[in-house]
């Protein structure tokens, strides 16, 4: 049943032959009208992802566009509230991970589904795996002498992922959903496993591919389905120059907005900078999740941070802020080179960390005033009796000056989620820190409160402190920073200054793609380059 | 002693009555000591007077002390189960040293062991981080194999309580137990400590989230080292204290305690996991404990009677004051 043909979604380079039946046919796994809420929230409104037999089909959004909810769905994870599901055109409700199993629809997720205590070959009896499948599709993928009997915990992390991709492989599923797959892994077991992928689609089996990085979007898919806010936007042919296209479809109506944003903050508090820097960092490296980065934090700057999610961001902040060691790299702070080995010797530096989940930064059942004191008493000299009066009226000055609402007296565990992270920022503010490390600091709390903490960054910045701003909503870089630094893969790939950050430029950088021509054309640009990747940067 | 009487009086009196205890946990532990008083006067009419008071507090404040090491310890997510085995060496060598030696430094050398056990404790806890449970009980095994070789030496020497542990432990000024006199301060500083130091409210909040104390600079191992120090120098107190209150040495003389000072604190309301809690509870945990015991003990049952209903009681005690206090 081979016959050469040409279709139309599929012009590409790298693929030869392909099963021509596949291409004609009905859609393999064919999802419509997908919804899901949370409580009030809606995590999906309406998705849809119809993947041909024999197709690499990816799927793409920014973060918090309703990816993972859909996967969770099509595998069979949670229950949609409303939606139709078709797997070779016959409804089907997948109920549970086994039955989306039984339906020949397998995931492979980002983190090692082996259980960590069982040994290779027992995690396979587990899942009714064959053996001898598996240990072909191991050999396939690069590695040449997996002991089947190694425990899983003593097996590296990227050989994991690949067992993982294994196993699923071995039991010849129809659709093979891969989130992140390459994530994790070295350069030749990536290429071995893009390689798999791509023979994969051509042996008229389909695979679901979720990726950050465009280069082996465009590489391997065949179509791409691109979600945003919970809704499907639009179904598009990978093809030369598309991912402009997908970066728009990803923003959506949000681009109009920034640029007047940015003509209004950029009058607002100016910075006081100066021209030493306050944090210095160098080639800092980290693992497999840092490789190197290097950028300044000028004394009254807000710099923020834009990074998909994993791209070494978690492990930037954490090194800064002392919670891990970097494996190579310097730190300068106000000039000095320093080694940070506990949170404590960073908060002595005068750098702070506010990490974005609050139950990280909070005792729960303790008071607002013991939680926003609580580094007055770190060091052992400062153990004994409390200064109630100056504790006092720190505390208070701070509680005001992020205007906390305490009417909930007691545990921090009674205020509202806005109120808990302003006491995570205000705990800062009244230990006087210089610098402050904001890991998206305003992630699930109401608009009025985000408003109040940007204000508050800005005030800082004016007061010559500075501020590291991570943070995963795009249009809030506007709103606060002075300069945006993008990193990639653990590296800085670019940096703007506020007047160049728009969204587009930013969702461009922050997929490793290269900095279009319309930067040359100034902030308002608003026009909408057709295909300008290969414009020279 | 009528609390009652501070209630609320209101219509939805269920609720603010809830509402009340819960926002002052100390009321209905107390209620519930008076009951248990009330209840021993009802059995035996007449036990309760001045001399039946002093003597339980006499029992009750070797109990209270150990607790307060429990109280402290369980606020941070630990327990010392090592007390025990802390207060059986101080008060042994004690009672062994001082024949030979003089006062002062029998006392020292009786201290010592409780300083080394409770740095071991705390190493252990805070840099390798051993579970507490496991490293309090293997310090106290192995401190009970050092007693039994120490004993072995000193064997020939014989033992005496010295005057100054019999005063305390047993005699009575105007009618109060002397032991107060040690008891007093000892309970004011473990109040004031936990409410109104920087070391209190770390282990409060080491308790509560132990990232979130990290987040903020503080150092795990050090709070954890100087807690079971702290920890295990009250037991060695309370040791020399009860040796003078039971006057007869032996290797597991305080060793009964340990599991009633960790009942002691959780009826008093001190959570196992950490975070909540405080020594106010605990003392009056204690003497309900204390209580508890003497009204069991007159009730004419066989031993396993009296230990089965005195699990069963504890059991139901604590069960029914969490749903008290936590009901929110």
């Amino acid at each position: 049943m081979r016959r050469a043909s040409v279709t139309y979604c599929c012009i590409k380079t790298g693929h030869t032959t392909r099963d021509p039946n596949a291409l004609t046919s009905n859609p393999l796994l064919d999802a419509t009208g997908v919804a899901k809420n949370y409580g009030a929230v809606a995590a999906l409104r309406n998705a849809s992802l119809s993947v041909l037999p024999g197709e690499v089909h990816a799927l793409m959004g920014a973060n918090g566009a309703g990816k993972s909810t859909l996967v969770k769905i099509l595998t069979g994870a949670i229950r949609a509230d409303a939606g139709r599901i078709l797997i070779r055109g016959e409804v089907s409700d997948v109920r549970s991970p086994a039955a989306a199993r039984r339906a020949g629809l397998l995931p492979v997720y980002q983190e090692p589904a082996l259980i960590p205590d069982l040994n290779v070959l027992s995690n396979l009896r587990l899942t009714g795996t064959p053996v001898e499948p598996f240990r072909a599709w191991v050999r396939e993928l690069g590695i040449p002498n997996l002991d089947i009997r190694e425990t899983a915990r003593d097996i590296p992390l990227a050989v994991l992922r690949v067992l993982d991709l294994a196993r699923a492989l071995a039991v010849e599923p129809d659709v093979l959903l891969l989130d992140e797959m390459t994530a994790a892994l070295p350069a030749n077991l990536a290429e071995k496993v893009l390689e798999v992928v791509r023979r994969q689609g051509d042996s008229g089996r389909s695979v679901i591919f979720i990726s950050h990085r465009f280069v082996e979007i465009s590489a391997l898919c065949d179509r791409a389905t691109v979600l945003r806010d919970g809704a499907t936007v639009g179904v598009v042919d990978i093809e030369p120059g598309i991912e402009e296209k997908i970066v728009e479809m990803m923003l959506g109506a949000r681009i109009e907005k920034t640029s007047v944003a940015a003509a209004r903050m950029a009058n607002e508090t100016p910075a006081a900078k100066d021209s030493h820097p306050r944090l210095s960092v160098r080639n800092l490296q980290l693992g497999t999740k840092l490789h190197d980065v290097s950028f300044d934090l000028a004394n009254g700057e807000v710099a923020g941070v834009v990074a998909l999610e994993g791209q070494g961001q978690d492990e930037l902040f954490a090194a800064l802020a002392g919670s891990i060691r970097p494996a190579g790299g310097t730190i300068a702070v106000d000039g000095a080179p320093v080694k940070f080995s506990h949170p404590s010797d960073a908060i002595r530096a005068g750098i702070a960390y506010v990490p974005g989940d609050r139950t990280e930064a909070l005792a729960m059942q303790r008071s607002v005033r013991e939680n926003i004191a609580l580094p007055f008493s770190a060091a052992p000299r400062k153990w004994g009796p409390i200064k109630a009066r100056r504790e006092r009226m720190v505390v208070s000055s701070a509680i005001g000056r992020l205007q906390i609402d305490t009417r909930a007296q007691g545990e921090v565990q009674r205020l509202s989620g806005g109120n808990q992270q302003k006491v995570t920022i205000a705990r800062w503010i009244a230990a006087d820190a210089r610098t402050i490390l904001c890991f998206d600091p305003t992630r699930g709390i109401d608009v009025g409160t985000k408003q109040e903490i940007y204000k508050l960054l800005r005030e800082l910045a004016g007061l010559g402190k500075s501020v590291l701003f991570y943070t995963s909503e795009l249009e809030e870089v506007q709103r606060v920073c002075d300069r945006v630094i993008v990193i990639f893969g653990g590296r800085v790939v670019d940096t703007f200054p506020v007047e160049l950050a728009d969204e587009p430029a930013l969702m461009r950088a922050a997929y490793g793609l290269p900095r279009g021509a319309r930067e040359d054309v100034g902030i308002l640009a608003d026009v909408r380059p057709a295909s300008d990747t290969e414009a020279a940067p | 002693m009528t609390n009652s009487a501070t209630l609320p009086q209101p219509a939805p009196f269920g609720r603010r009555l809830k509402r009340f205890m819960a926002d002052r946990p100390i009321i209905p532990l107390i209620i519930l000591l008076v009951i248990l008083v009330m209840i021993l006067q009802i059995l035996r009419p007449g036990i309760v007077n001045e001399r039946w008071i002093a003597n339980t507090a006499k029992f009750a404040i070797p109990l209270a002390i150990l607790a307060g090491c429990q109280t402290m310890t369980m606020l941070t997510g630990g327990i010392d189960l090592s007390v025990g085995t802390v207060a059986t060496m101080s008060a042994f060598i004690m009672a062994t040293q001082i024949v030979n030696q003089d006062p002062a430094v029998a006392c020292v050398l009786a201290m010592l062991p409780a300083l080394l056990i409770g740095l071991v404790n705390g190493i252990g806890v805070g840099v390798f981080r051993v579970h507490p449970l496991i490293m309090t009980l293997g310090t106290s095994l192995i401190g009970t194999g050092f007693l039994q070789v120490y004993q072995r030496t000193v064997i020939a020497s014989g033992a005496r309580i010295p005057d100054f542990l019999n005063w305390l432990g047993t005699g009575l000024t105007y009618g109060f137990p002397n032991a107060l006199f040690l008891f007093v301060p000892v309970a004011v500083l473990i109040v004031f400590t936990l409410n109104r130091t920087g070391f209190g409210r770390l282990l409060y909040a080491v308790g509560d989230n132990e990232h979130a104390a990290r987040l903020s600079g503080v150092r795990y191992w050090q709070v954890v080292t100087a807690l079971y120090v702290i920890s295990s120098l009250l037991a060695g107190i309370t040791g020399l204290l009860y040796i003078g209150l039971i006057k007869a040495p032996s290797l597991s003389l305080a060793e009964p305690l340990v599991l009633p000072s960790v009942a002691a604190a959780v009826i008093g309301g001190t959570s196992i996991f950490g975070g909540r809690g405080g020594y106010m509870g605990t003392i009056i945990g204690a003497l309900i404990l204390t209580v508890l015991t003497t009204l069991l003990t007159i009730l004419h049952m066989p031993e396993g009677g009296r230990r089965i209903l005195f699990g069963f009681i504890v059991l139901f005690v604590t069960a029914a004051y969490l749903r008290i206090i936590e009901d929110r």
